[in-house]
Parts: structure tokens; C-alpha cells; sequence
């Protein structure tokens, strides 16, 4: 029974985990710049990681396996959010500009860079 | 093999097909960086397929760490306005279809012989001569002991590797950081014991199960990469100490050639190991040799003789 239900809630948070996978897929290809693409990425892909990978928790045969599940997600957590400071800080030393939408003026949106 | 086995690995050879087609014809350099990276990583799925975690670990750490690591550093050194690579289009006619025609004919070869292959392989005459190799793991016991020749020639070709780059002149210190950024050395630092830790147990691992010198040495060496990168391997460049990196750098070549003169010694046979005295020998030559590859791939990283 107790495994039944823990299977069904594994299922459910990869589900889920892989729609936020697709939303930050989606937001990667779409957002205009280069910093609201690290958001999609950071934000986005790190959330449905984490529910990916609890949801295979739940469904392991071992609590060691459970326990590397999350080691994994806490490894990229870091690698990701340490890796997206130094995109953005050295695109902004790149010269490349935050797109900014203010009421009153609009920028034009940034030149994306060549390379 | 399920429905969903098949068409995951129709969309895995698809997915190589066009991110080698991308890497080898992208025209901006990044962009066939990045795709190779990505080829190298869908590789290693390939070879989890295949059920060869062994080569999976290595093609990870190897292909798409230390290799992409390189490439895109070495892009980052280029002089601008080198950024783009010569397109296929302006490729000489003739040679486009000599191009095309070789690739089909060696495809359609490949297509005839696979079935001809001896199946399920050498795998039983493994499992006949394991109990004399002094290891429980097959491909250990094939890299180290059956076939310890291709392995020792293959170190000595990445030992060549580093004096060949070295010999190009001294060290290129690293890039000026483009900004102060603390979280590299932060990153660097943070991961460090992993870095430390999992090839120790892959090394460990290897004499049972899948792991060994190589993914370990390429697990560590990309930890020193990391750490290279945050500017934190000084010792590296310092005159006092190149007598040690060299003497470490070729300590795994050593110590496999010394086993193998042993051998010729105790037995009249080059490379062939005394079961008795096997798996201590092994797992020495392993530990040797993943501490040189781990060094190897940080001096191919310096693109140049340190301590000039």
C-alpha cells in the first residue's frame, strides 16, 4: 500500500518536475536577453530538477539511492547558481545592458552579442 | 526491448547525427564548441545504453569536461576576428563528393559487417582466464592485466602528449579574469573534496565494479582544471617543485613498465603478473596511473613548459 503511494507521488512530482523543465526550455528560447535567459535556466531548471529528482527518491529501493538523488541535486544547485554569477558578471563587464522596459522610454532592445 | 526503449534510442542517435553534423559544420567556432560538448555528453548516454558505464564515466569526464574545458579556453586565446571557420559551402566541389561518397560507402559497410560480428564477443573467454588476473571487475582485468600493453601505450601517448605541448614554450599564465569573480574560487574550493573523494572511491571501486584509473584520473584532473581556472595551483609554476611534477607526471608510465619488467623477470613474459602478487601490483599501478592522468591533463593545461 505505503509503496503504491509512494510510487504515485514520485510519478506525480517528475511530472511536474518536467513541466518546469519545459517552461524554462521555453523561456531559454524565448526571453530576450541573455540575463532573463539565466533566470529560466537557474530558476526554472533547478526547481524541476530538484522535483524530478524527488520523485525518483521516492520511488528508490534504498535510502542510499534516495540520498545520491538529492546529493545530485544539491551538487548542480551550486554549480548552477555559482556558474550563472559568473555568466551575467561577465556578460555586464562585456558591456552587454539589462533590457530595461520603462513606462515612459523604451530602449531599444540590446544588440545580442556576435559571439 | 519496450516501445519507449526503441524511440529513446532513435532520438539519442538522431540527437548524436545532428550535434556531430553541428559541431563539425557549425561556422561560428563557439557554437561547434558548445554542439561537441553536447555530442560528448549525449555519448556518454550512448554508452550507458550499451550497458559500459566504464567507457559512460571516462566519455563524461574526459569528452565533454576536460576536452570542452580545453577547447573553449583555447577559443578564448584566439586573436579576434577568428571567430568563424570555413564553411562546407566553399569547400571544392569535388571534394564535397568524395565526402559524401565515402560516408556512404563506409556506412553501408559498417551495415554488412555488424551482423557478421562473433556473438556475445570474447566475453566467455574473459570469464574463462578471470580467476588468473587477480581482479573481480572484467574490464579492469582486461585493461590491466589481458591487455595491459594497449594501456601502458596509451599513457605513454598522453605522457608524449604533455612534452609535445610543453615544448612549444613556456606556461601562458592565466587569462587575466575579465572581472573580479569571487564564486570561482568559491566553486573551486566548495567541490575540491568531492573532486578528492570520488576518484578514490572509483579508484577502489575499479578492482569490482565499474571505475578504475582512467575515470578517476579524469574525475581529479578536472578538479585541478577547476582549480587551475580559479588561479590556485601556484606550486605548479614554481621552479622548486618541477622536479616533483615531472617525477610524478611520469610515475604511472614507470611504475607499469617496472611491473612489466618484473613480470619479464619472474615469468619470461613482458607485462604478465604472478597471480600472487596481482592485485596489490594492480591496484599500485592504478593509484600511479590516475594521479598521472589527473596531472596530465592539468599540465596539457597550461599550454606550455612551467617554471620558465
Amino acid at each position: 500500500m505505503t509503496e503504491t503511494l509512494l510510487n504515485a507521488a514520485g510519478h506525480g512530482l517528475v511530472l511536474v518536475g518536467l513541466l518546469f523543465f519545459l517552461a524554462g526550455s521555453l523561456g531559454l528560447l524565448r526571453f530576450p536577453d541573455i540575463y532573463a535567459r539565466l533566470h529560466a535556466l537557474t530558476k526554472a531548471h533547478n526547481l524541476g530538477l530538484g522535483l524530478l529528482c524527488s520523485g525518483l527518491a521516492l520511488q528508490a529501493s534504498a535510502l542510499s539511492e534516495a540520498a545520491k538523488m538529492m546529493l545530485v541535486w544539491l551538487l548542480v544547485l551550486i554549480a548552477s547558481g555559482i556558474g550563472a554569477t559568473l555568466v551575467a558578471s561577465t556578460a555586464n563587464t562585456c558591456g552587454i545592458v539589462p533590457r530595461q522596459v520603462s513606462r515612459r522610454i523604451r530602449h531599444k532592445r540590446p544588440r545580442e552579442p556576435k559571439e | 526491448m519496450t516501445l519507449a526503449q526503441w524511440s529513446f534510442d532513435l532520438l539519442l542517435a538522431g540527437g548524436l547525427l545532428w550535434l556531430g553534423w553541428q559541431a563539425l559544420f557549425e561556422k561560428r567556432r563557439f557554437s561547434a564548441v558548445v554542439h561537441f560538448m553536447a555530442f560528448n555528453l549525449l555519448m556518454a548516454l550512448v554508452w550507458v545504453r550499451l550497458s559500459a558505464p566504464d567507457i559512460a564515466l571516462a566519455e563524461a569526464a574526459i569528452g565533454a569536461g576536460v576536452t570542452g574545458a580545453l577547447l573553449l579556453t583555447a577559443l578564448g586565446r584566439l586573436p579576434s576576428g577568428t571567430s568563424s571557420g570555413a564553411h562546407p559551402h566553399r569547400w571544392h566541389p569535388h571534394w564535397r563528393y568524395l565526402a559524401v561518397i565515402s560516408a556512404c560507402i563506409s556506412t553501408a559497410w559498417l551495415i554488412a559487417v555488424v551482423p557478421q560480428l562473433p556473438s556475445p564477443g570474447l566475453a566467455g573467454e574473459i570469464e574463462a582466464v578471470m580467476p588468473a588476473t587477480g581482479v573481480d571487475h572484467a574490464v579492469t582485468a582486461v585493461l590491466l592485466n589481458i591487455r595491459a600493453l594497449d594501456t601502458l601505450l596509451e599513457v605513454a601517448v598522453m605522457l608524449a602528449a604533455v612534452v609535445l605541448v610543453w615544448s612549444l614554450g613556456p606556461t601562458l599564465r592565466p587569462l587575466p579574469p575579465a572581472t573580479i569573480l569571487p564564486g570561482l574560487p568559491a566553486l573551486s574550493r566548495l567541490l575540491h573534496p568531492l573532486f578528492l573523494l570520488v576518484p578514490t572511491y572509483l579508484l577502489w571501486r575499479g578492482t569490482h565494479a565499474p571505475g578504475g584509473a582512467f575515470p578517476a584520473g579524469a574525475v581529479l584532473g578536472a578538479g585541478g582544471v577547476l582549480m587551475l581556472l580559479a588561479d590556485e595551483v601556484g606550486w605548479m609554476q614554481r621552479q622548486h617543485w618541477q622536479r616533483l611534477l615531472r617525477l610524478l607526471l611520469v610515475s604511472g608510465l614507470a611504475l607499469f613498465v617496472l611491473v612489466g619488467l618484473g613480470g619479464l623477470l619472474m615469468t619470461g613474459t613482458f607485462l604478465s603478473i604472478p597471480l600472487g602478487v596481482a592485485r596489490l601490483l594492480i591496484m599500485a599501478v592504478e593509484i600511479a596511473m590516475a594521479l598521472s592522468i589527473a596531472l596530465m591533463l592539468m599540465a596539457l593545461y597550461l599550454y606550455g613548459e612551467p617554471g620558465q
